[in-house]
């Protein structure tokens, strides 16, 4: 059984590793989690933490319209966010179950707490911010929102890390980082996107630092997987995570150098926006397909010794 | 249904006491024996009974008919409706050392060596491991699945929700959801049957005591006499699977005798609890967190130095 790849015949792609497997069958599930509802969830979480932050920063330096239009797009994103998660149970009405337990080995169950208080406070953000209303609540919420954010952002890369899956697991000390930038992207897309341009100053530098964050965590990443990085290389997820890295670079590039034309940073925005959503998209995919051949749960195994 | 937090105190809620941050480890509550299964492999005759008796006994529904092509394997592996998984694997014949085939009969005469063409079997009854440390276990958000009194892993149904978190993080892919129903189902080593006293349905249904069950200390004495026995009588390829309290799993509560490599019966050769490096991950996502607060600042601070440079 050397090596042997499934019992539909179907042709491998690349020069067989040595390993054995049992009929070339999978030797973990894979996830059963749908791509659109986590890995879209991956990357609304982001951008709604990261937004939080940015809203904040631009709220204290006096820039209130980007900070309004970033509290909304948190606000709208971490609702999403909570459709999304409740939608992909297999049994949704049972999704307060999610806080019968405070379980610290749990990354899910902490992420559930933690949607818990930022999602009322970033939807307190957005509301007194489009309305006027309660100043003072809002700027708490505001700080709030701001503070828990980042953890929203990068907690769901240990959710997927703290699993069996090789393309996840395998990049636990990178993933945090690749999220956080991706984040970042992302809302620094939205800000570019949403808010004037004359306020954007900021959005342009973070969207440069973040490309350049997340060009440096891929090829940590990619390093540390050793064999596991084709995961991320071929099929489905290569060709999502060749299509992010050009978007993201292109919209960051388009952010520094045009980003004071509407047009532009409006295009800049959105390539950046798609391009961090095609980031998480193609994490997903290769964890998928790390999980579905045994070659990358046998062959690391292996070599560990 | 009891409140997770019992006699056992090793569930999730608890949770933060464990080694590395697993949530708990296998020790069997109220004075009792931590309970499991030896399943030798060398004894095997591939019958399927084991499958047929759990299925029966647990009331799982069908899961599909088909065949596969993979020798007798049908049923081709474990999920949320197979809680016992027969492997059948054939091999080529590999003459031994002293001529003799793979499998030799007790106490025979040395038989001859295979001609070719012939080749054999290998047949292995896989179930869920109920690890020491148990990655489902630890990563269950609703507190569903928990350690019994037995030592054993079970999912209680009337809380699961259905998240599918359990599903990637166990490193042998046992728990699944049943697709109909979107909760988890795996085997609970009939946690009614031991509460009543009973032998788990593999254990009574197996004919040649591959499967056996009990105390998990007495079975792991008897698992290193008989691979002593199979290495006395020339299977060299003779080899514990799971037994070892100081593997990355801290030792299965259900273990194998092999006759290959584990990888051969699709089992994975090194599994590990990825929650043993929880805490590492936890910091990584805290220096991330604050890498993205640094960003965000830093982007701020930037512009208005640049500014501040052309006006001056």
């Amino acid at each position: 059984m050397k090596g042997a790849r499934g019992t539909k015949g179907e042709q491998a792609m690349v020069p067989r590793a040595e390993f054995a497997s049992y009929y070339g069958r999978p030797v973990i599930k894979p996830p059963s989690w749908s791509a659109t509802d986590i890995a879209g969830y991956f990357f609304l979480g982001g951008l709604a933490g990261a937004g939080s932050v940015l809203a904040a920063a631009s709220q204290l330096t006096g820039r209130r319209r980007t900070a309004t239009a970033l509290k909304v797009s948190s606000a709208a994103a971490v609702s999403c966010s909570a459709a999304a998660l409740i939608h992909d149970l297999g049994r949704p009405g049972r999704f307060t179950h999610m806080l019968r337990v405070f379980k610290p080995t749990s990354p899910m169950s902490m992420g559930s707490w933690l949607l818990s208080v930022y999602g009322p406070l970033s939807g307190v953000a957005a509301l007194t911010a489009v309305t006027g209303r309660l100043p003072r609540t809002g700027t708490a919420a505001t700080a709030g929102a701001a503070l828990l954010g980042p953890a929203v952002a990068t907690y769901t890369a240990v959710l997927a890390a703290d699993t069996a899956v090789p393309a996840w697991h395998g990049a636990h000390r990178e993933l945090p980082y690749l999220f956080a930038a991706s984040a970042t992207a992302a809302a620094a897309g939205m800000a570019l996107v949403a808010g004037p341009p004359g306020e954007s100053a900021p959005a342009r530098c973070a969207a440069a630092l973040a490309a350049a964050a997340e060009t440096a965590t891929d090829r940590a990443a990619e390093h540390r997987l050793g064999m596991v990085a084709e995961t991320y290389r071929e099929g489905r997820a290569g060709t999502l995570l060749r299509t992010a890295r050009t978007l993201t670079l292109a919209g960051a590039a388009g952010a520094v150098l045009l980003g004071r034309h509407r047009p532009a940073a409006a295009a800049s925005g959105l390539a950046l926006l798609a391009g961090s959503a095609c980031t998480r998209f193609g994490v997903f995919a290769a964890g998928v397909a790390s999980a579905e051949d045994p070659k990358y749960t046998v062959v690391p195994q292996r070599e560990e010794h | 249904m009891t409140e997770t937090t019992g006699t056992t105190g090793t569930t999730g809620t608890t949770g933060t006491t464990g080694t590395a941050g697993t949530a708990g480890t296998a020790q069997a509550g109220d004075g009792r024996e931590r309970v499991g299964f030896f399943t030798d492999t060398s004894v095997c005759i591939g019958c399927k009974a084991c499958e047929v008796a759990c299925k029966e006994w647990n009331a799982i529904p069908e899961d599909g008919l088909s065949l596969t092509g993979m020798s007798y394997d049908n049923t081709q592996a474990l999920g949320a409706s197979t809680w016992r998984h027969v492997a059948f694997i054939e091999q080529p014949a590999r003459p031994a050392p002293e001529g003799r085939t793979q499998l030799p009969l007790a106490d025979g005469p040395p038989e001859p060596p295979p001609a070719d063409g012939e080749f054999r079997w290998l047949m292995s009854s896989d179930v869920c491991k109920h690890c020491t440390h148990a990655a489902c276990l630890d990563v269950c958000p609703t507190g569903s699945l928990f350690r019994t009194e037995f030592g054993t892993v079970v999912v209680q149904e009337d809380i699961c929700n259905g998240c599918g978190y359990c599903v990637p993080a166990c490193p042998y892919g046992v728990i699944e959801q049943r697709p109909a129903d979107g909760r988890v189902f795996k085997c609970t080593m009939c946690y009614d049957r031991l509460g009543a006293g009973q032998e788990p349905a593999c254990a009574k249904a197996c004919p040649t005591e591959s499967i056996q069950f009990g105390p998990l200390d007495e079975l792991r004495e008897r698992a290193a006499l008989r691979v002593d026995q199979l290495h006395e009588a020339g299977v060299s390829d003779a080899r514990l699977y799971g037994h070892d309290p100081d593997d990355g799993v801290g030792g299965d509560g259900a273990f194998f005798l092999l006759l290959d490599e584990p990888e051969v019966y699709g089992l994975p050769p090194k599994p590990r609890v990825t929650t043993r490096d929880l805490p590492a991950m936890w910091k990584h996502a805290g220096a991330a967190a604050l890498s993205l607060l640094g960003t965000a600042a830093l982007s701020f601070v930037l512009p208005a130095l640049a500014r501040r440079k052309r006006t001056s």
